[in-house]
């Protein structure tokens, strides 16, 4: 694989985020500024492109499809609320709405610590990282994999939506946690603050990208691609593929917590429903419809999708599922590699691989 | 270098009602190189798949360098003993290019083993050695078969293995790829390494192996040279008369 320097669809995506990132804040203020319902729905897409990513890199680099990556992303969000609740109520004596529901006078002892932002990240980490590498050990080492490992991966965020819509767990039950005050001592709601945390998701996902771009351009990207095309024949060439899928897997955890972490605060509200299969399986459809295996492909997929959702639950809400289930027709059909091929057929195309390879291989002779 | 690279002790493999391997044993020695041949159904790829890890027997030993207990082993843990297997199926990675191949053969393990330029010049030699040089940098995807076929040996090759096993090497190539693999095999006879060919080819067979292993329904049928094979009446009756 080229260097990342010379990919021009990557690199002519991450300028176009980081041109976004600088324009928003400097065009606050002027008669062409984005709205703040624009700017929000900006930073939520990059918090899903984000989410988008880290699917791709265990399923389009490694071939295992997950279809519980909602499972990650709550934890980062539920984590994210909780320090986001514990901070408003130390800084404005806010009391949550579920703890008077349930008529709780505290918030309950695992809370504790809550409101110190460094604290609740290592949480974050902590679980995400240990809920992965279980799942993940668990599976690879009795070789799940393929359809299997999907629907596990199914079942266990099912699993997680019912304990999250139990009530009396302390998580906010099934109205969920909402009412932050304060996003590191500034109060919510401003425009400074919807700018700043959308700016903030647009940085974090071109860096996330870019450090996905340089694991799946590595020699340890390249084992990767070797683990996804055949598994086996790696491990008999003395690699033990085990480790390198836990490794990919809990990374793809953590990065789709973190953009949970990004997401919570800017939609102002979580709730057992990111929990739900919808959003684990609609991860995957943006994925397959930007074209997995592909960076660039799966952020592009994210973003158009949800932009059509965004517009569409305004526009005609009772359109969306089947607009998103002819586009899955369509890919299963047509564009067996999502987008991707669309661009290859109309734009990539003198620049494929097998005329890229030929010259390549003139440069090194 | 003599001695026994392989001994295959007492294995028995079952599946289900099928027992795929019937109490075989057999040795191979340093220096040579065996071909196993039999009828389909004889068990010559489950062989493989016992020595290489991926089918457990339910008795029975495998014994590398004659001491070295390798039956309970990993798959990867065996092929870093040096025992490389090239599949019956040419296995390659579709997305990686030919060299990346070799580099990967050549190190297994996720740290880098040999320094820059020892691995350039120990993946040129193997490219070299299985006449690819010409397409190091083309995808493994756009190969034709028979350069799979090679592409493949190249891989299991660049470790320089100690025991090399070869499940049906020339299925699918034309006669003159046929020679060339033939040829290929007999230059990678060395008296430190032991060769084990799996083939239906009998004219490839008889180009290449110092001896033959007949493998009728799990057990050995016979073992000699190919002029005592062609010659025996149990051999013909169940494998070449047919």
């Amino acid at each position: 694989m080229k260097s990342w320097t010379t990919d021009r669809p990557f690199m002519v995506l991450i300028l176009a985020l980081l041109v976004i990132a600088a324009a928003m804040p400097l065009l606050a203020g002027t008669s062409l500024a984005p709205s703040r319902y624009l700017t929000n729905a900006v930073g939520q897409l990059a918090a899903f492109a984000m989410l988008a990513l880290s699917l791709d890199l265990i399923w389009g680099y490694l071939g295992i499809l997950s279809l519980g990556h909602g499972l990650f992303f709550a934890i980062g969000g539920y984590v994210m609320a909780m320090h986001l609740l514990k901070h408003s109520f130390v800084a404005t004596g806010t009391v949550p709405d579920f703890l008077q529901f349930m008529g709780w006078k505290d918030f309950p002892a695992y809370w504790a610590g809550f409101e110190n932002f460094p604290y609740a990240l290592v949480i974050a980490v902590v679980v995400t990282l240990l809920v992965s590498s279980i799942i993940g050990y668990v599976s690879f080492r009795s070789r799940v994999g393929g359809v299997y490992f999907a629907i596990i991966t199914q079942a266990l965020v099912y699993v997680a939506m019912l304990l999250m819509f139990r009530n009396d767990t302390g998580f906010g039950g099934n109205n969920g946690m909402t009412g932050f005050a304060v996003v590191f001592g500034w109060p919510v709601g401003t425009e400074g603050m919807i700018t700043a945390l959308s700016v903030a998701s647009i940085i974090g996902l071109a860096l996330v990208m870019l450090a996905c771009r340089m694991l799946v351009g590595s020699r340890f990207g390249a084992l990767m691609l070797a683990t996804r095309d055949d598994e086996t024949r790696l491990r008999t060439l003395g690699y033990e593929t085990l480790r390198l899928k836990l490794i990919v897997w809990c990374l793809s955890a953590l990065i789709a917590m973190l953009a949970g972490m990004l997401y919570v605060p800017q939609v102002g509200i979580i709730n057992p429903r990111v929990l739900s299969p919808e959003l684990s399986l609609e991860i995957a459809v943006w994925v397959a419809i930007g074209g997995r295996g592909h960076l660039v492909g799966a952020v592009i997929g994210a973003l158009l999708i949800n932009s059509l959702k965004f517009w569409l639950s305004s526009a005609a809400p009772e359109l969306w599922p089947f607009i998103l289930s002819g586009l899955i027709v369509l890919v299963v059909l047509v564009f067996p590699n999502g987008l991707v091929d669309l661009a290859k057929f109309r734009l990539v195309r003198p620049f494929g691989p097998k005329h890229l390879a030929l010259k390549s291989g003139e440069a090194t002779r | 270098m003599k001695g026994v690279a392989l001994l295959i002790d007492g294995i028995t493999v079952q599946f289900g009602a099928f027992r795929a391997i019937n109490d075989l044993s057999l040795a191979i020695d340093y220096g040579e190189v065996r071909a196993v041949i039999g009828p389909n159904g004889a068990g010559k790829t489950t062989l493989l798949d016992v020595i290489s890890g991926i089918t457990r027997p339910k008795a029975g030993r495998v014994l590398f360098d004659g001491a070295q207990d390798i039956t309970r082993l990993p798959e990867s843990a065996i092929a870093r003993t040096g025992i490389r297997r090239k599949f019956q199926k040419p296995s390659v990675f579709e997305a990686l290019t030919v060299r990346q191949h070799i580099e990967i053969g050549a190190e297994a393990s996720f740290r880098r083993q040999l320094d820059g330029p020892a691995l350039t010049d120990r993946v040129d030699e193997i490219l070299e050695t299985v006449g690819l040089e010409s397409q190091a940098s083309r995808l493994a995807g756009e190969l034709a078969h028979g350069q799979k076929q090679w592409l493949e040996i190249g891989m299991v090759l660049a470790s320089e293995p100690r025991v090399l096993m070869l499940d049906e090497p020339v299925a699918g190539l034309t006669d003159e790829e046929t020679e060339r693999t033939a040829a290929l095999v007999r230059a990678l006879k060395r008296p430190d390494r032991a060769i084990i060919v799996v083939e239906h080819d009998m004219d490839f067979v008889e180009l290449i192996a110092d001896r033959v292993t007949v493998l009728h329904e799990g057990r050995t049928l016979f073992e000699g040279s190919m002029d005592k094979v062609r010659a025996d009446q149990s051999v013909v009756d169940v494998y070449l008369g047919r």
